[in-house]
This record gives C-alpha cells, sequence and structure tokens, in this order.
C-alpha cells in the first residue's frame, strides 16, 4: 500500500466518523482524535472500519500509533499485507 | 378491523413521510412491535404499534407524506371490537423522562393517543396558572393542545414544559407561515428540549452530589485481557463495564432507580440505564438500553454499540427514549477530571465518569501511579440521602475493582 491509498482508507473512514470536519484542514501533528473530536466509540468504530477494508488487525497495544494523522497512515504502510 | 394511523411525534409535526414497513401483510403483531419507520423534520423514527393482531395491508404507499392521524395500515385485531378503538386516552401522561431531555421525537405518551385530539373542547374553559400561561406564549404553544395534570385538571408550568420538551421546535406548525424559517436566536429543536427538561430538574429536583475516586487497574487490566487477540468488532471499552457496574448497584439500591412522578417515586424492579450519548454539533441524548443489569458484558457492549451508531444516524426507537430508570454519563477518554450531572426528570439519579488519569495512588503502603477515575452521583433529595448515595457508589467501586463478577 502506498501513501496516497492510505491517506485515502484512512481520510474516508474519519469522514464517515466526522462528517463535519475537513481533513484538509486538520493539523496531521495534532492530536487525532481531538482534531476530529471523536470518542472511544468513534475511535472503535474507525479501527473496526479499517480492520474490514485493509484487514490489518490493528490490536490494542498499536492504538497509541494513531494519536496522529501522521503516525496513522504510517502505521497503515507499514502494516498493510 | 383496526387503522394504524400516522402518531403525533411532537406538536409541531403535521405530517411524516413514511418510508419503510417493517412488517409484511400477514405477519402477526403485538403490542410494542416496531412496524414501520417515518421520516420526521427530527429524523427517522421507528413506530411501534399498540394492540395485538395481524398487519392486515398498508393503505399508503411508501415515501407518501401523510397528515398526523390519518390511517397508515389496517390492522386485524384478535377482537374486532377492541382494535376498532383508539388506545386510551394516555392514562396518566407519563412524564417522558429521558424524552423531555433529549428527545425531538416524541415520547410514548405522545404515540399513544395517535391522532393527537386536543383534550380540551373548543369552547370549554381550560385553567391555567399564569406561570404556565406565559411560558406557553413565550414558547408559542397552544394551551388547548396541552393536557393540564392539576388538582382540578388545570395546566401547571410542568406541564407546558412538558409538551415544550415533546415540541421542541417553536412554533406549532398551526401558526404556518411564520414556523418555516426559524428566527435568528431560536434554539434548535434538540437544544429546547434540553433546556426545558434541564430547566425544570434544577427547579424541582433538589440535587445532592458525592464523589469518589476509583482505582481502575483491575477493570482496565480486563478489558485489555478480553480484548487480546480479538477483532476490533468483539472488543469491550471501558464504558461497557461502567454501565454494568451502575446497572448491577441500582438494582440492588432501588432508591436510585425509577421515576418520581406525581409526588412520589415509583422505583422501578427493571434496570435501564439511560446513556448520555453526544450527537456530533446537535446536543445530547440519553437513550436506554433495556435491562442493562441482565446483559452479558459482551452483549451489552453490542447493544451499546449498536445504540450509538444508531442515535448517531438519526435513528432510534420512542421506547428507547422514554424507558430510562437512571442515567450515565462518561466523558471517556477525551475529557478532563470529573462530571457533575443534572439528573434527567422524572429519574432521580445520574451518575457521572470523568475521563481516567494517571495519578499517584497510595495502596498498600506504597505510593504509585494508578489509573484511576473520578466518579460522581447527583441524587434526588426527595428520594434518598448522602449516606445511601455513597454506599450506592462504594457498590459500583466494588463491583469494578472485581470485573470478572460483572
Amino acid at each position: 500500500m502506498n501513501t496516497q491509498q492510505a491517506e485515502t482508507a484512512l481520510a474516508e473512514e474519519l469522514r464517515r466518523i466526522a462528517p463535519d470536519v475537513d481533513v484538509a484542514g486538520i493539523d496531521r501533528d495534532g492530536d487525532l482524535r481531538e482534531e476530529f473530536d471523536i470518542d472511544s466509540m468513534d475511535f472503535l468504530n474507525l479501527v473496526t472500519a479499517l480492520n474490514k477494508r485493509l484487514g490489518i488487525p490493528i490490536p490494542e497495544p498499536d492504538y497509541s500509533r494513531f494519536d496522529t494523522y501522521g503516525g496513522a497512515v504510517a502505521y497503515l504502510i507499514e502494516k498493510a499485507p | 378491523m383496526g387503522e394504524f394511523r400516522m402518531p403525533s411525534l411532537g406538536a409541531d409535526m403535521e405530517a411524516g413521510k413514511l418510508v419503510e414497513w417493517l412488517v409484511k401483510p400477514g405477519t402477526p403483531i403485538k403490542r410494542g412491535d416496531i412496524i414501520a419507520v417515518v421520516e420526521t423534520q427530527k429524523g427517522a423514527i421507528e413506530i411501534e404499534v399498540f394492540e395485538d393482531g395481524m398487519f392486515e395491508r398498508p393503505l399508503v404507499e411508501l415515501g407518501a407524506k401523510v397528515p398526523v392521524g390519518s390511517p397508515l395500515a389496517l390492522i386485524t385485531g384478535k377482537g374486532e371490537a377492541a382494535v376498532a378503538q383508539a388506545p386510551p386516552p394516555a392514562p396518566e401522561p407519563k412524564p417522558a423522562p429521558a424524552v423531555e431531555a433529549v428527545a425531538p421525537p416524541a415520547p410514548v405518551a405522545a404515540l399513544a393517543v395517535p391522532a393527537a385530539v386536543p383534550p380540551v373542547a373548543a369552547g370549554e374553559r381550560v385553567r391555567v396558572s399564569p406561570a404556565a400561561r406565559k411560558l406557553a406564549a413565550e414558547t408559542g404553544l397552544v394551551l388547548s393542545e396541552i393536557v393540564g395534570t392539576g388538582p382540578s385538571g388545570e395546566i401547571t408550568l410542568a406541564d407546558v414544559e412538558t409538551r415544550a420538551a415533546e415540541a421542541p421546535a417553536g412554533p406549532p406548525a398551526t401558526s404556518a407561515p411564520a414556523a418555516a424559517a426559524p428566527a435568528e436566536g431560536t434554539m434548535s429543536g434538540m437544544r429546547a428540549a434540553i433546556a426545558a427538561a434541564m430547566a425544570r430538574s434544577k427547579r424541582e429536583i433538589p440535587h445532592y452530589y458525592l464523589a469518589h475516586t476509583v482505582d481502575l487497574s483491575a477493570a482496565e487490566a480486563f478489558v485489555t485481557k478480553h480484548n487480546e487477540g480479538r477483532e476490533p468488532t468483539d472488543r469491550l471499552l471501558l464504558g461497557a463495564l461502567f454501565v454494568k457496574a451502575v446497572s448491577r448497584a441500582a438494582k440492588k439500591y432501588h432508591e436510585f432507580n425509577g421515576h418520581f412522578v406525581e409526588g412520589e417515586f415509583k422505583p422501578s424492579a427493571a434496570v435501564h440505564v439511560g446513556m448520555a450519548v453526544n450527537i456530533r454539533a446537535t446536543g445530547l441524548v440519553a437513550p436506554a438500553i433495556h435491562d442493562s443489569d441482565a446483559l452479558e458484558l459482551d452483549p451489552l457492549m453490542a447493544s451499546m454499540r449498536d445504540l450509538i451508531t444508531r442515535v448517531r444516524a438519526g435513528r432510534f426507537r420512542a421506547s428507547e427514549l422514554s424507558d430510562g430508570t437512571i442515567t450515565v454519563s462518561s466523558l471517556g477518554e477525551r475529557g478532563v477530571d470529573a462530571l457533575y450531572g443534572i439528573i434527567y426528570p422524572p429519574q432521580v439519579a445520574i451518575v457521572g465518569f470523568g475521563t481516567p488519569a494517571w495519578r499517584a495512588w497510595a495502596a498498600d503502603g506504597m505510593v504509585g501511579p494508578r489509573r484511576v477515575v473520578s466518579m460522581t452521583l447527583a441524587g434526588d433529595h426527595r428520594v434518598s440521602d448522602g449516606h445511601r448515595g455513597a454506599l450506592f457508589l462504594k457498590a459500583i467501586e466494588d463491583l469494578l475493582s472485581k470485573p470478572e463478577t460483572l
């Protein structure tokens, strides 16, 4: 998976959860959950959606890799099958 | 042969759009079944039927805009006569609990009287308290459409507030053209509903507050272990343990579980935790999870997930908005230390959880880092005292310290 594909997957799934937030306008190094105002249930839904879409298990110990948008993209590229 | 009619989902509703039948012709149905989905200005609401019988056939096409009180379908009853009658006029205007707090969609009481017949005939004199008259004028409510619950049937301030909460979207539709565009500064429907319920709560309910800090080590370790190697769809959130622990404790400490109606507390045998759910850019609702004390953690988590998903998509059942017996409000992972709730009338307690945090904690003669959460109780002093409230919070703490027993 290249950067573009990872970006697209993450942006689309985040848009589903937070349609009111413009992905282009967020701070890629800011706190992802605060940038998108998502709670624990939203985050679990995001992980579930990315897991289904990309086949990456995303175990709980890896949640911290999603602390920022940029970090999440890097994680998805690294773990893609 | 009975008619299933378009229910009134608030005084400002003139018509609703039928978007889905959930039963086929010839299907037996029983009271409480959800048989249709109706779209209103406030979202899609699932509509329950109030009689047993058989779904005979629809009378209108999908997509049709149907006036309130007009027939939607024919229902064959067990006893024909019984079915043809309108449901009994809401016996006691059930002061729909969470609904008021939250509810664009209408409470069960409104549903039970589909045709929304004005309770007072034209010309008959309506007795109205001055405060009620003032509020009705301010909120644009028509007094003749409000059921009075005062000692002699007069309309009280609380009646108007209840009605305002049911019909939050400003002026009633009957005052037509002006209602089309909300004036600047007009509150949104949900915000107005929250305002009415919370103002009533703070005016009527003598709240007392207790706070307690709870060590979450055991609960978090339990969740981590449970989730290890599981697909994301099967994972638990700490919030499910909070809901379960409160439910179990509320079952035992019954003075925190139920409704305060008509001057007295009516404890509920069942525990239906209302879960405060934030809706992006809109407000807050607290729909109930039925029998939350009896659900195992996995099905409870699934129910919470389902409910939150539906609520955020603007689709939930009228009964879910009215059945809560106690509320749990949790700030989740990205919040502040503590939350002091306001009770949703007619409930009598709300338990708040702040954001879990690392703190220096002394235990067994040692100081070390522990994950802790601040837990609060707002209780109704008409029903319980701080002494019992403290025992109630300690019971929740005890359950959270033994998560394997939840």
